[in-house]
């Protein structure tokens, strides 16, 4: 009997499908891996496991007793411990604080702080961390030193069901060594592991059984090793072309290049990135999330201190210190942020105001508003954009997240900018403002304009650009373009595979990066 | 071609460099503001024509432990990523009330006391169960509350007077041996509900709240038991200063001015004490001398013979400086965005 099973699991968020009809099941002593593009379904099934999130429809039982978890403390009390990819760690508590928080050893009623330190440094040594100093502040750590108090967190829970979401994506090799380590211990030790990671290097050295998932749907199970990396690959995508996107206007792209952008780097997110962008030209961002595509695009708009390398517009060197500057006349640069609610928009002001934020200048004189210019300028943007609302005297917050995302390109068109830099701007809204802004992006690259757009949509990126850089590591290691630019190139470059190797090469590589 | 294993993040960095001294942020706040007051109240024994005497230090001391006791009562609350706009009120409260309750033999005194804090307690936890339970900003509901418990205060005394019990008060404010008793109740304190709290399991769990709260919840902290456990106590702690206050003055007044003046200055003494209005950082400990230096600096003003009408202009100056030094920080940020969340 599997040790856990979950059955016709669903979940929806408002009228979007995460999770349809899911089952699953882990055994004991054994490390199931969870594959699938961004947004397949992975992590809701992962919080629905956790008590993060509840489930609309299905069971789950463990050891044949159907458990039903209302929040995180009831799955952790039922043995099951997840280690998140978002942190889940106090910054300003220190590392044993943190190890101990969920279950604090006490004496008197009150916590005992040297069982604690026991506890944490038992827990620290288990998953090879012995060098960190219980005592030191979670804040003061590297990512991948906290990464490793968060997984000793878990495992200090003494949890039968142990969850990885990405666990190492932010650790050093030579601590994913060490966790590895720790991972094979515990599985030969009778612990079920589910490991969830965009790495098939690590899948392949880990794995036991693998399952795919696909647009919130379970694909298939089965055994490691029994299917090629290319298999896996196309079972990740494998779904029909919805063709949404707008023909990609012919042009010739002969100007010289608006933006030129040489050996760029920022602490040791960004390394040495190379491009350029003509007029005209979309260029796509493309890689698994959080590979530095979003750094970068802060970088060029002048939010990073002590980023390094040259960066060129139409020629002229010039220095980025801030996005006041960026977006002056000399550089025309505009930056249509990811996180739209907190980067974005001002929420509780109006439409009108959101709108003229960033051009208010350009409908300005002498630093007063010409009320007469801001207004056809809003006409013009209202009726470009299609924005659907009451009235632009309302507030912003109270548009559909599609009407608040043309809210914000509005915002920046405004400033009628040369180069635009798109962050995952169609993440969490509706297909039909997703066509409009497709259609957008064209007819800006029509007028001329230089488009960096960075996605976590691969068919955005093939439907949409001309070009498509791909990241990986803080580093650009792919560019697609042409008959090039396919969903199996884009997913096998953002898994920095090797490209046109035959499928056998592939896995061998695979495992002998592993060892 | 030669895919890299290596994860993304930073290069290797553990280090761990043996025994050693490093203090917490908190720890630097409580020094940097020890610190302050120590060279603060150096230059004001200096400068005494009598110099530090008995008595001095005595009327320095009941005159801080006042701030400092509500100070401390701010100071969970702020913890907590919250603030308490209500420990004036229910610091005058507790004085009116005491005014009329502490009177009479020890045993009615005693009681009188008892009743005087779990007054308090449950002004505080009233604040506490609203915010958590009703999701409302700690800024508005302790406006609201203030206003109320200042409204009480005005109900059992419309006009200054009551007595207090006269043993008791004396015995509050006197010092043994040149050491202040205002300042041996500080330590108390401090000993008996600071550490202890410190220490408990809900009062760290205030700590991980202003730290991260979403985290927490994750962690499975018990987010609301220790919210409400944090405004409880600033209350009991506002009313043990309220009875020091019916000690000095021997009678209760419902002033609001007095009320506005603490609440006030209760924040600046646990901002300089180095607690972070962000919450999570923070000690009770640094905004005890976080009051005193901000109630020397009336002192300092009357030894160099200025106008003591000046006294909030130059509370101000210390203010700033004091925070300037504690944010130095920003130095070391290296994306912009960061400065704004």
């Amino acid at each position: 009997m599997p040790l856990l099973r979950m059955e016709g699991i669903s979940k929806h968020y408002g009228g979007v499908r995460a999770l349809e009809n899911v089952s699953f099941e882990a055994r004991r002593g054994s490390i199931h891996a969870l594959l699938g593009e961004n947004g397949a379904g992975k992590s809701t099934l992962i919080k629905v496991l956790s008590g993060v999130v509840q489930p609309d429809a299905g069971t789950i039982s463990i050891d044949g007793e159907p458990v039903q978890f209302a929040n995180p403390q009831e799955a952790n009390d039922a043995g099951i411990s997840c280690i998140f990819q978002e942190l889940s760690l106090l910054p300003d508590l220190t590392v044993a604080d943190n190890i101990g928080i969920t279950r604090p050893p006490k004496k008197f009623g009150m916590i005992d702080f040297a069982a604690q330190r026991r506890i944490a440094e038992a827990a620290l040594a288990r998953v090879g961390g012995e060098s960190i100093d219980p005592l030191a502040t979670v804040s003061e750590l590297s990512l991948s030193r906290r990464q490793m108090v968060e997984i000793a967190k878990a495992m200090a829970r003494d949890p039968k069901i142990l969850i990885l979401d990405e666990a190492t994506s932010a650790l050093t090799a030579a601590d994913v060594e060490k966790v590895f380590a720790m991972l094979h211990t515990l599985r030969s030790e009778g612990m079920s592991i589910i490991y969830i990671s965009h790495r098939m290097n690590e899948i392949a050295e880990l794995a036991d059984t693998c399952t795919v998932y696909r647009n919130g749907q379970k694909v298939e199970t089965f055994e490691a090793g029994t299917k090629s990396d290319n298999a896996i690959v196309e079972m990740m995508i494998g779904r029909e072309y919805d063709s949404v996107f707008p023909p990609k206007i012919a042009k010739t792209l002969d100007a010289a290049p608006v933006l030129r952008v040489k050996d760029f780097s920022w602490q040791d997110q960004l390394n040495g990135i190379n491009l350029q962008i003509r007029p005209g030209e979309i260029v796509g961002l493309g890689g698994l999330d959080g590979q530095g595509q979003k750094q970068l695009q802060l970088g060029l708009f002048g939010t990073l201190i002590g980023a390094t390398g040259s960066v060129e517009i139409n020629g002229k060197p010039v220095n980025l210190t801030s996005p006041k500057r960026a977006k002056s006349d000399e550089i025309g640069m505009a930056l249509i942020p990811e996180d739209r609610k907190g980067e974005g928009l001002m929420l509780p002001m109006t439409v009108r105001e959101n709108l003229s934020f960033a051009a208010v200048e350009k409908v300005s004189r002498f630093g007063l508003v010409d009320q007469a210019a801001e207004e056809s300028a809003i006409a013009e943007m209202v009726s470009l954009l299609k924005i659907k609302s009451d009235g632009i005297d309302g507030p912003v917050a109270a548009l559909s997240g599609g009407n608040q995302q043309k809210v914000v390109i509005g915002k920046w068109l405004m400033t009628r900018p040369r180069i635009i830099l798109l962050n995952d701007p169609t993440r969490g809204i509706d297909v039909g403002t997703k066509q409009e802004i497709y259609q957008l992006l064209q007819k800006l690259a029509g007028e001329g304009a230089a488009i960096l757009f960075y996605s976590t949509d691969y068919d955005e990126l093939i439907g949409c650009c001309d070009r498509v850089l791909v990241m990986y590591d803080g580093a650009v290691v792919r560019t697609l373009s042409g008959d090039q630019l396919t969903e199996t190139n884009l997913v096998s470059a953002a898994l920095n595979l090797p490209a046109g190797n035959v499928e056998a090469d592939i896995a061998v590589q695979a495992r002998e990066i592993a060892k | 071609m030669n895919a890299p294993t290596k994860a993304i993040g930073s290069a290797p960095t553990a280090r761990r460099s043996g025994p050693r001294f490093r203090l917490t942020a908190a720890q630097r706040g409580i020094l940097l503001a020890a610190g302050i007051f120590a060279v603060m109240f150096a230059v004001y024994g200096w400068k005494q024509s009598v110099g530090l005497t008995p008595n001095v230090i005595n009327t320095a001391a009941n005159k801080g432990a006042l701030l400092a006791l509500v100070a401390m009562a701010q100071t969970l609350p702020i913890l907590t990523r919250g603030l308490d706009l209500s420990v004036g009120a229910v610091f005058v409260l507790a004085n009116c009330l005491a005014s009329s309750v502490v009177v009479g033999d020890p045993m009615m005194t005693g009681v009188g006391i008892v009743v005087v804090l779990i007054a308090g307690l449950l002004c505080g936890a009233l604040n506490g169960v609203i915010i958590v339970y009703g999701r409302l900003q700690p800024l508005i509901v302790t406006l609201a509350t203030g206003a109320i418990f200042f409204g009480v205060s005005l109900a059992i005394r419309p006009q200054p007077g009551g007595s207090v019990n006269f043993e008791f008060a004396d015995f509050m404010t006197r010092s043994t041996y040149a050491v202040p008793h205002s300042v041996i109740l500080l330590v108390m304190v401090v000993v008996l509900v600071w550490i202890p709290y410190r220490r408990s399991v809900l009062g760290r769990a205030a700590f991980a709240i202003g730290s991260a709260e979403q985290a927490a919840y994750m962690s499975g902290v018990p987010i609301e038991r220790a919210k409400v456990l944090a405004y409880a106590l600033s209350g009991f702690l506002a009313a043990i200063g309220g009875l020091l206050l019916t000690a000095l003055t021997y009678s209760g007044a419902a002033k609001i001015t007095i009320a506005n003046d603490y609440t006030l200055n209760s924040i600046g003494a646990v901002v300089i004490g180095g607690t972070s209005l962000f919450g999570g950082v923070g000690s009770a400990i640094g905004s005890i001398f976080g009051a005193f230096v901000m109630r020397t600096v009336g002192d300092l003003l009357i030894v160099f013979d200025i106008n003591p009408v000046l006294q909030p202009l130059f509370v101000g100056i210390v203010l700033l400086v004091a925070v300037s030094i504690g944010s130095l920080r920003i130095l070391r940020i290296k994306n912009k965005l960061d400065l704004y969340r």
